[in-house]
């Protein structure tokens, strides 16, 4: 799968491209087609938001008044509080694990040869495509053999291995664009392995990791699959929801969901900031 | 080199690989295995013996129903893709060819990949609102004086369920084709141009083959990830709507049957991993081509 490290790169290189001039007709046509897929990205994120002011229970067009009760609501459920709270837990411990495992692990598959380094690749890599459910049931299923009680830990070591992959892909991707050169200086100049890596390649790595550590925390606050089967009495915040909506639906959930996208929002303006690369660094 | 330096180096080597490795092995590699070899167990209360036999295979391939929910679920998950593809191709199309401004362009591509950021749940929830009897959608046709009322046809249905994974996947079709369309050269479509062929013929002979691993990237990522997933089914899906990861999921819940569970399971990751295989050849294959 090249495809997550494609993306970081194309987010970057911008190129120019020449055109001839063109119709008013195809301008028009183009924008028509834009706008709709904008439309459809867009327009449900606005219900989404819109619908948590409204001042009626049902989540009915069009909406009878706008209200912050909903907002107020949320301030007082401690169920939903405490679910938040097991989140940026189970997220923050996942991320950093993920990081201490997925750094290693690109490195490994960039810098070093060994045997079975093709299989050990394969399965690093093979989350990211595969199904979060076989995840899920067949770390349940290990658990449940060695004994082990399902608690918000088997959640994080959970995570943890599903988002192995997106660390890895995006540090590989960077560390393949890192001159080896740099390495090679560093210990002939007599820095050892450990220094060599916290003073030079850890530094020009630094955004690729910043960036995956974002990606999979929002990834880990966010997840279902696995978390649905490796939980036990606590809730994580999507687990709450999840669990909310099965009762009926009311714009609680909106109000959570507006709160998430404006959350997102600023995580994405951080990770764009954080991502880009400064000038003369590689 | 002295020898010390090699054991160093060793040593060094050890350190970096083995955590990772550890790791693999105890929470990836284990947990398969066991998976396989559950697959042969017996379902029985509490919950399972040790067995080895076929049983669940042939369960799974005999009763039709399974067969059946297979079959949707590839139909479903190919739908998906397809809708994706209609639409992401123009979209990064459009991104790459037609628009001038890198900051515009920058802009474009992160309104398609923001949503991802944004919760999956609600994100295929706010459809379930938008579809429903009471939704905007009803809402809109009876203001327009299409319908005289509500109808509720929209939701719980095999087309909601296509929208709204297409909704919630989407990114992961644009973002491969934009890449791969990028790195087109201009000259080549140029070339093209001056040689006399029309946009249309430029687009089948030489933007559409180049683009190729970019699509054939996306499709497998959009259909692997509507293919597995379990949420969106209960959302918006009706009666006909269940998927192979609901009757999996069901195993490891009120039917109990985890051992079945597992075997269904293998054969979803069969199949996943044969589309990823397939179109991993494939991108490699186009490469070879090209070069």
């Amino acid at each position: 799968m090249t495809l997550l490290e494609t993306t970081s790169a194309a987010v970057i290189s911008t190129q120019s491209v020449s055109r001839k001039p063109r119709r008013w007709g195809t301008r028009l046509g183009w924008s028509v087609t834009i706008g709709a897929i904008l439309a459809f990205l867009y327009v449900p994120i606005a219900v989404l938001v819109l619908f948590s002011f409204n001042t009626s229970r049902s989540l009915s067009w069009p909406m009878e008044g706008l209200t912050l009760d909903w907002y107020r609501k949320l301030a007082g459920n401690e169920q939903l509080i405490e679910a938040v709270g097991n989140s940026f837990y189970v997220a923050t411990c996942s991320t950093i694990l993920t990081l201490v495992i997925g750094v290693p692990a690109a490195l490994a598959l960039d810098r070093l040869s060994f045997s079975g380094k093709g299989a050990f690749r394969k399965l690093v890599l093979l989350p990211i495509a595969l199904p979060g459910i076989i995840t899920g049931i067949s770390m349940l299923i290990l658990f449940r053999m060695v004994g082990f009680t399902l608690s918000l830990e088997t959640v994080i070591i959970g995570h943890a291995t599903a988002l192995l992959a997106v660390v890895v892909t995006q540090v590989y991707a960077r560390l393949q664009r890192l001159p080896r050169s740099y390495e090679e200086a560093s210990a002939d100049l007599g820095a050892s392995g450990l220094q060599t890596f916290f003073f030079v390649t850890l530094p020009n790595i630094r955004s690729a990791v910043i960036g995956a550590g974002l990606l999979s925390f929002t990834l880990s606050f966010d997840e279902i699959p696995v978390t649905f089967f490796l939980t036990g009495r606590d809730n994580t915040l999507p687990m709450y929801i999840w669990s909310t909506m099965r009762r009926g639906l009311t714009p609680e959930i909106n109000a959570v969901g507006a709160l998430i996208v404006a959350f997102s929002a600023v995580l994405i303006v951080l990770s764009v900031i954080l991502m880009r690369d400064k000038p003369g660094a590689r | 080199m002295t020898a010390g330096v090699v054991k160093r180096a060793r040593l060094r080597q050890f350190l970096v690989l083995s955590p990772p490795l550890l790791w693999t092995v105890l929470f990836m590699f284990v947990p398969y295995a066991i998976l396989v070899v559950y697959s042969f167990w017996r379902a029985q209360f509490p919950l399972a013996v040790p067995d080895f036999q076929f049983g669940n295979y042939i369960e799974i391939f005999t009763d039709p129903q399974y067969l059946n929910v297979l079959l949707r679920t590839a139909k479903i998950a190919g739908l998906v893709s397809l809708l994706s593809l209609l639409l992401a191709f123009p979209y990064a199309y459009f991104l790459v060819f037609k628009v001038r401004k890198p900051g515009l362009r920058l802009t474009l591509y992160m309104a398609v990949v923001a949503p991802l950021w944004v919760s999956y749940l609600l994100r295929a929830y706010t459809w379930k609102t938008i579809l429903g009897t009471e939704g905007l959608l009803n809402s809109f046709l009876m203001s327009t004086g299409i319908l005289s009322e509500p109808s509720s046809v929209f939701l719980y249905n095999q087309t909601a369920m296509i929208i709204t994974l297409t909704y919630v996947f989407i990114p992961f079709m644009v973002m491969p084709i934009y890449a791969a369309l990028e790195k087109i050269p201009p000259s080549l479509i140029e070339a093209s141009g001056d040689l006399g062929e029309g946009a249309l013929a430029t687009l089948a002979k030489i933007t559409i083959p180049l683009a190729m691993p970019g699509i054939v990237a996306g499709f497998t990522m959009t259909f692997c990830l509507s293919f597995g997933d379990f949420i969106s089914p209960i959302l918006v899906g009706g009666p006909d709507g269940l998927m192979i990861a609901n009757v999996i999921a069901a195993q490891f819940g009120a039917a109990l049957n985890w051992p079945l569970g597992s075997a269904l399971a293998l054969v979803m990751l069969v199949i996943v991993l044969g589309i990823i295989t397939a179109s991993d050849r494939f991108e490699r294959l186009g490469q070879a081509r090209l070069s």
